[in-house]
């Protein structure tokens, strides 16, 4: 009765998009063109001291640690705040996620540096951190105040807490958890961009280079690729959203 | 089968329930009525202690029902709410067998007694068994909410409000399906409801609760005939009270030898349909047929007799 993910002319935009980027980091040079009137003094128009796929690939993996990071810990936080002894835990957690969503990414990674050193890790610390206020909220929300009747009636069944978690809370919550690891992840590929002013490998690594050498083309391109990232995902995660809605039974959820 | 020891809940300084005892036998349909707020609710579920009692205690069976931990003993008691509690991510099928999965009973004896569940709410089981709580009806939801509370086949239903949200006509459907499974399986049944006419129609016993106190327990006869208090009397609908009793006992009872114009009417028809009838057809008798065969009559002043109120 339900269709299939569909491919609607809606999605087709998307498509396109994730086709041109792909074809643009496998052959950057080609769209050398394109980029040319954007540099002067005959500087190169296209970033090639480290490929552009290498660097957008360790991008994603640096967002893709961080997020998983927070994820695991933003649900365990929402679960244990959901459970009777955990009531009282909720200001405490909150507090966590809310510090960590309002302290600046930059001020992070000043402070990191001197415990880690330069690389990945400060910037995986700040993606963590500031990825685990959306997340912490939405799941806290999808836990507490969907479905009361459901979550009732598996009491009512004798479901003991855990079975209600695995079986009903969490199944019905998975649409917004997941809208909330959307929002953390779009945020942390934006953000990963300052990792590289203290030598992670992403993307800033472009635009940074490109704002010290006055190489608007540079600038252009590496944000370009974090944009269309940043749309790609958040299209991808729709789409599960989608998905786990319609398993949740929820037919009516936008997707 | 169920006693209430002197049981009270307090939420603050506030009883919602004070010091209600009451006992329903095995097999019986009690009812309990009451306006909201009179904690008819709250005394439902500290049967299957969705809610503790603040003092006083229920044994089910003779036992407390304290004894076992309050995820085994709600495996054991069926829970059917208004609003049917579906779980909206699982199949009818997989909703139907909540209960027996968590008591681990093997595949093939649950998707058995799936079926046959769904047969006894007169849902095709081919038809329905895959089919996810959104796509159903309302009336279908709630017949599966009950499906799902009888499934493994529980000693003791409690229903809170299960027909509330239900249009008239699948109401008085749901009502007689209750009653018939009722009575194939003998289940003990407790029934929350604010309706009167429902109480009447539905309980072997009602209660009557008001501000957190049963004010009268008694056969639905006793409850129209001799209302405790006020406010029993104004549950009942000052205008109605005759009808009201009519309707608790059938013809069958009251049946005399006789001649009698006009169609016959069933020995099993209500004493205030017949009285209708009688009014409506212009007869002053009514012949009465059991096992389509007349076996006697049943006259309009005898019917008025039994609606008379205390002298």
């Amino acid at each position: 009765m339900t269709p299939a993910a569909p491919v609607t002319p809606a999605r087709l935009p998307t498509l396109l998009l994730l086709v041109c980027l792909m074809a643009f980091l496998a052959m950057p040079e080609a769209f050398s063109g394109l980029f040319a009137p954007l540099t002067r003094n005959g500087a190169a128009p296209i970033y090639t001291q480290a490929p552009l796929l290498f660097l957008t690939l360790n991008h994603l993996a640096l967002v893709a640690a961080g997020t998983l990071a927070a994820t695991i810990a933003a649900v365990g936080l929402a679960i244990a705040t959901t459970r009777l002894a955990g009531l009282s835990f909720l200001p405490l957690a909150r507090a966590v996620a809310n510090i960590g969503q309002t302290f600046p990414p930059v001020a992070v990674l000043a402070l990191t540096v001197p415990i880690f050193g330069f690389g990945p890790v400060p910037t995986l610390v700040a993606l963590f951190l500031y990825g685990l206020l959306p997340i912490f909220e939405t799941t806290l929300t999808g836990l507490t105040e969907l479905a009361p009747e459901a979550r009732e009636a598996a009491t009512a069944c004798g479901m003991t807490e855990t079975q209600r978690l695995m079986k009903v809370e969490l199944p019905l919550a998975l649409p917004l958890i997941l809208s909330g690891i959307r929002l953390s992840a779009v945020i942390a590929l934006a953000t990963a961009t300052i990792g590289s002013t203290v030598a992670a490998s992403t993307l800033g690594e472009v635009i940074i280079s490109g704002l010290l050498t006055g190489n608007t083309a540079f600038v252009l391109q590496g944000g370009l690729v974090v944009a269309a990232l940043a749309i790609l995902l958040n299209e991808g995660f729709m789409l599960l959203e989608a998905i786990a809605a319609r398993r949740a039974g929820r037919p009516s959820a936008k997707g | 089968m169920i006693d209430f020891d002197s049981v009270s809940r307090l939420y603050g300084d506030r009883p919602a329930v004070a010091d209600v005892s009451l006992r329903v036998g095995t097999g019986e349909i009690a009812v309990i009525v009451g306006t909201s707020g009179s904690g008819k609710t709250t005394l439902l579920r500290m049967v299957n202690r969705l809610v503790e009692p603040s003092s006083g205690r229920i044994l089910i069976g003779g036992r407390d029902n304290r004894t076992l931990p309050a995820h085994a003993l709600r495996r054991g008691i069926g829970y059917a709410i208004q609003g049917h509690g579906l779980f909206p991510h699982r199949t009818v099928a997989e909703n139907i067998a909540t209960v027996p999965s968590l008591l681990g009973w093997d595949a093939k004896r649950i998707s058995a007694r799936v079926d046959e569940l769904l047969s006894l709410f007169h849902l095709d089981p081919a038809l329905f068994r895959d089919r996810m709580p959104h796509q159903l009806s309302g009336g279908q939801q709630q017949r599966i909410g009950v499906a799902r509370a009888l499934a493994a086949e529980p000693p003791v239903l409690l229903m809170d409000e299960p027909f509330g949200a239900l249009d008239p006509i699948i109401r008085e459907k749901a009502q007689e399906d209750l009653l018939a499974i009722q009575k194939a399986y003998g289940t003990t049944i407790i029934l929350v409801t604010h309706d009167m006419d429902e109480a009447l129609h539905l309980g072997t016993r009602i209660g009557v609760m008001d501000a957190g106190r049963l004010v009268q327990y008694d056969v639905p006869h006793a409850i129209v005939a001799a209302p405790a208090t006020d406010f029993v009397r104004s549950l009942l609908g000052a205008g109605d009270r005759a009808f009201h009793l009519l309707s608790l006992s059938t013809v069958e009872e009251m049946i005399e030898s006789g001649e009698a114009p006009g169609a016959a009417i069933p020995a099993d028809m209500s004493m205030r349909a017949a009285l209708s009838e009688s009014l409506w057809s212009r007869r002053e008798a009514l012949p009465v047929a059991k096992d389509g065969r007349v076996i006697g009559r049943v006259t309009r002043a005898a019917l008025e007799r039994r609606g008379a109120g205390p002298q």
